[in-house]
């Protein structure tokens, strides 16, 4: 059903877009295969080790560190989520392998938030582009902001 | 050549790991690539429609559209602009960090350049939908409603802890390679 929707909104915005200008939508094509090919790598890397790690790592391990919502199991998995570069697109997936190999909802949401928001080996490019204090604060807001949202989804979502 | 190789090497460690579970621990290693397997069957089923959403909102949606919007005396709009722009467009965090740089030399306030970003890097459309397949709408929404006031926050937050210090420390970067 989701991917049907997925599918017809493309071939609708493709649809409205060559209407409006075949050059753009030519554009707009080239740049979805280009972005495709550029994440493939990284794509297949990732899912071969959510493979290895659903096969290899005892679902008991990952349930006692990161399942039972400890703050240290939190405070680690945040540790992983902020100094990981991931694209968001291998990411999802990646989260959901660690719900299915035993985290809990909280620590999840805990990686996915600070995997996006704060970001520790780019943050030597970000001071070049807005200075030390800046970098610092943003990222410090934006770690804590992670823990104090993680456990509210928890909350929400069963 | 050697770079698009060298890309690969993940993959190919992976591979051969799982070879050599296969030789020595054959359930192990067929539970390995059967996982594996199933993962990339479901993400190439719906990748394509995405990447193709992509590619129409950035050539459809110019980043041109903030630069001209947000001068000093832009307001609210410029704020709501470069926040509809952000979640329209397609890159992760640091993909940003140019397009919030050209805010903040055009006089936006540092707390929207903070909010800029937040929103750029965790609140996308095509991005939704992969969250939405893989943890499911309750949890796509409640992240999605929990994050949006947290960035704001951050950005009130972040614009008071460096009031007055701001000129001193921001450096002058004409550097940008974009």
């Amino acid at each position: 059903m989701f991917n049907i929707i997925l599918f017809v909104s493309a071939a609708i915005g493709l649809l409205i877009s060559n209407q409006r200008d075949k050059k753009k939508t030519k554009q707009a094509l080239k740049k979805a295969v280009n972005s495709f090919l550029n994440l493939l790598p990284s794509l297949l890397g990732i899912i071969g080790l959510i493979g290895l790690m659903l096969a290899l790592v005892p679902r008991e391990l990952i349930a006692s560190f990161f399942g039972n919502n400890s703050p240290v199991g939190i405070m680690i998995i945040s540790a992983i989520g902020s100094v990981t570069l991931l694209p968001a697109f291998v990411a999802f997936p990646l989260a959901s392998s660690f719900l299915e190999a035993g985290a809990s909802i909280v620590a999840v949401a805990c990686f996915i938030t600070t995997l996006l928001m704060v970001g520790v080996i780019t943050a030597p490019l970000e001071i070049e582009y807005f200075g030390k204090k800046f970098t610092f604060w943003r990222n410090l807001s934006a770690l804590v902001m992670a823990v104090i949202i993680g456990p509210l989804i928890g909350v929400i979502v069963r | 050549m050697k770079e698009k190789i060298k890309k690969y090497y993940l993959f190919m460690l992976v591979v051969l790991v799982d070879l050599i579970l296969w030789l020595y621990w054959p359930d192990k290693g067929i539970t390995a690539v059967k996982s594996t397997g199933d993962y990339l069957l479901e993400m190439l089923l719906f990748i394509p429609p995405i990447f193709i959403l992509i590619g129409l909102l950035d050539v459809w949606v110019p980043r041109e559209i903030v630069e001209k919007n947000v001068g000093p005396d832009s307001g609210v709009k410029g704020v709501v602009i470069s926040i509809l722009v952000a979640t329209a467009a397609a890159g992760p965090l640091y993909a940003g960090f140019p397009v919030a740089y050209t805010l903040m030399k055009k006089g936006c306030r540092l707390s929207n350049v903070v909010i800029f970003l937040g929103t750029w890097a965790t609140i996308k459309v095509p991005m939704l939908m992969m969250e939405i397949k893989f943890l499911g709408l309750e949890f796509a929404a409640a992240r999605l409603i929990l994050t949006l006031p947290a960035i704001i926050i951050s950005g009130y937050l972040v614009e008071k802890l460096l009031a007055g210090a701001r000129k001193a420390d921001t450096p002058e970067v004409n550097k940008i390679t974009g």
